[in-house]
């Protein structure tokens, strides 16, 4: 890790997916720091507000959700507070993002070089075409992509292509901060393994921060160098990995690394026994009062020196023996 | 061209020569299935006129002119022939003018109508369809829009009726029939007339162009949103684009695929004319043209406009699936 200036300060961020019967909370006020080069894994299961948190970094969220508060300050500038013409600005240049469909991701009408030069003629200005043109079969190359790609057309390319393809348009304008929205789901384990190398890779040529986000324990124990764990729309702990593995705190924690196969033993599948805050009625918040009614966000004690943890000791994520029929 | 091979474009061809064989043999038969049409036109005249003279002779002069005595697979052969040559023959209803000529006059006043009408109406639609769907739209534009699109709900007829009592009747600003002002010769290069062909067809394309343009924008409407929740259109927003880089790069081009194929086919069509529009406005085009034939069961006449028309549609079928792979780069012919 170099030095301890924070690239990106999350504070409080909160989000909301409105129903016909009020909000769902789909991020509870989640706080966190990503430090200049390091890279911070963000994981926890489907539903649990990984990938609206990184949507709403970029101020992405489309309706029926909403950032309804916090900051996300990037180099000391709050990027949900910005106008449209600055976002739009450090969009990319400064944060960018490899997305979690990345099968769909691109435009299928374009040629994938058309889509690289695409960022960098928006946020560069014009270039010319020959200086481009090396320019973008440079990252097509650092990603292990051949130089014909750049003609070819999203269809035209396998899985693995594409997210490379996603890598090297992620990286073309060397943002300081790069979001992985579960980069490697889509793909096969041995494919996944080669992506996840050239994203570290390319990652720490550039010096930039990556936020990784995923639910594979095993991958992020490889890939990160600190991790939070989000539950229900909270992060319940957050540590430097070897931590985390060492001295899992939070019930969800455990379950998660005990979730990891192992070739040693033959383990049974332990589903999570941990009910979702609220005692079953949901994070459902009935309309018109949302703000008098919003949930704190979960406190955290420090386990050890940047090892923070939820209490799970704590009535609402109590860790119930009861059976959920009668809940 | 990328995407096409020569084994498609061959398989291709063939396909529409299959097919305009097959339509044409579809033609030739059906008429014969309704009787004999010599006799039914002088059973016509006479019920009109009460008699005429030596109807027998008349109906065996009139079947041999037209070659009806001969057998049934010679006539086929030489109505085959007759088409591939565009030779229709003459008139039954305004014999001795020839199909051909009849055709011939009416066919550039439709086409000239609906391609003005139908290109406007596509256009308009597609690009109101698009702005519904776009969230950057101002506020004013999303009122007024659905509002311009409710006259889809009126039948065209229905709507060219209102137009000529407001316009011709009311405020007397166009003419009210016809394609060009009685009296003047038709020359493309004179401006009197040029202005009168543009002043008789303001109304039958405006009545075209309300009625149908929300159709179009109810279809970009619902493709817009479609594209919308795609992934690549998420991803072109984290990009930082320009926002009318996104709506025409990313948005709108994808969402047009389907309108395009929708205004060739529809181009394709044309020849055919709206009979209704050319009827209520009196319209010199080959929908009333069509519309004479039918009523006067003048066959070779239909068979003409109906053949024409038939060729028309395959070919705009033809053009499409060969230029589509230029619109959408993951339709491709190559075998696999």
């Amino acid at each position: 890790m170099t030095g301890d200036q924070n690239v990106l300060r999350v504070r409080d961020l909160r989000v909301h997916y409105g129903t016909g019967r009020g909000d769902i909370i789909a991020v509870n006020g989640v706080s966190f720091d990503v430090r200049a080069g390091e890279t911070l894994g963000l994981v926890g299961e489907s539903g649990s507000g990984k990938s609206t948190t990184a949507m709403a970094l970029l101020r992405l969220v489309s309706p029926p959700g909403r950032i309804v508060g916090g900051t996300v300050m990037l180099h000391g500038e709050d990027l949900l507070a910005a106008d449209e013409r600055t976002l739009r600005r450090r969009r990319w240049s400064e944060v960018s993002l490899i997305p979690q469909g990345s099968m769909n991701s691109l435009n299928p009408v374009l040629r994938v070089g058309d889509q690289i030069v695409d960022v960098i003629r928006t946020h560069e200005g014009r270039a010319r075409g020959a200086a481009l043109t090396e320019r973008v079969t440079g990252l097509l190359e650092t990603v292990g992509l051949p130089p014909r790609v750049m003609r070819l057309y999203p269809h035209e390319l396998s899985g693995g292509m594409k997210q490379r393809a996603c890598i090297a348009m992620a990286i073309a304008l060397s943002p300081s901060l790069i979001i992985a929205d579960e980069p490697t789901s889509a793909l096969d384990v041995v494919v996944q393994r080669v992506v996840a190398r050239t994203l570290m890779e390319v990652k720490d040529r550039l010096n930039s921060s990556m936020i990784l986000i995923g639910h594979d324990m095993a991958l992020q124990a490889h890939l990160v160098d600190r991790i939070a764990v989000m539950y229900a729309g909270n992060i319940v702990e957050i540590g430097p990995v070897a931590e985390i593995f060492r001295d899992p705190r939070h019930p969800y924690t455990r379950h998660l690394i005990a979730s990891v196969p192992s070739i040693h033993r033959r383990k049974p599948i332990v589903p999570s026994e941990l009910r979702f805050p609220d005692h079953g009625r949901g994070t459902l918040l009935s309309r018109g009062r949302q703000m008098s009614s919003r949930r704190r966000p979960v406190d955290l004690y420090e386990v050890s020196p940047g090892h923070f943890a939820a209490r799970a000791d704590d009535e609402t994520w109590a860790v119930t023996e009861e059976d959920p029929t009668h809940a | 061209m990328r995407g096409l091979t020569w084994g498609y474009v061959a398989r291709r061809l063939g396909m529409y020569v299959f097919t305009l064989w097959l339509s044409a043999t579809i033609m030739f038969f059906i008429p014969r299935l309704s009787g004999d049409p010599v006799e039914g036109m002088v059973a016509r005249i006479t019920m009109q006129s009460g008699h005429v003279a030596g109807g027998e002779e008349l109906i065996a002069a009139w079947r041999e002119r037209f070659g009806l005595d001969d057998p049934l697979f010679v006539q086929y052969l030489t109505y085959l022939r007759n088409m591939l040559t565009f030779d229709f023959g003459y008139s039954l209803a305004n014999f001795p003018t020839e199909v051909n000529s009849l055709i011939g006059r009416a066919v550039p006043w439709t086409l000239g109508l609906l391609t003005v009408a139908t290109v406007l109406s596509f256009v308009l639609g597609t690009v109101i369809g698009a702005l519904l769907a776009w969230r950057r739209t101002p506020r004013l534009l999303r009122v007024l829009m659905p509002l311009s699109l409710t006259f889809t709900a009126i039948p065209f007829y229905i709507l060219g009726i209102l137009l000529i009592y407001l316009f011709v009747f009311t405020l007397r600003l166009f003419p009210v029939s016809g394609g060009y002002r009685s009296g003047l010769t038709p020359d493309a290069f004179d401006p009197a007339f040029v202005n009168s062909v543009i002043q008789h067809g303001t109304l039958p394309a405006l009545s075209i162009v309300v009625a149908s343009m929300g159709v179009w924008a109810l279809g970009m409407r619902g493709m817009m949103i479609t594209v919308e929740g795609e992934d690549y259109l998420t991803l072109a927003n984290a990009k930082g684009l320009r926002p009318g880089r996104i709506l025409f790069q990313y948005q709108i081009r994808n969402a047009m695929l389907p309108q395009v194929t929708a205004l060739v086919l529809g181009l394709g069509g044309l020849v055919g004319g709206t009979v209704l529009v050319e009827y209520l406005f009196g319209y010199p085009g080959t929908g009333a043209l069509l519309y004479q034939a039918i009523t006067n069961a003048d066959f070779t006449l239909i068979q003409g406009i109906v053949f024409i028309l038939i060729l028309t549609t395959v070919t705009a079928v033809l053009i499409i699936d060969l230029v589509y792979p230029l619109l959408d780069p993951r339709i491709t012919y190559e075998r696999r």
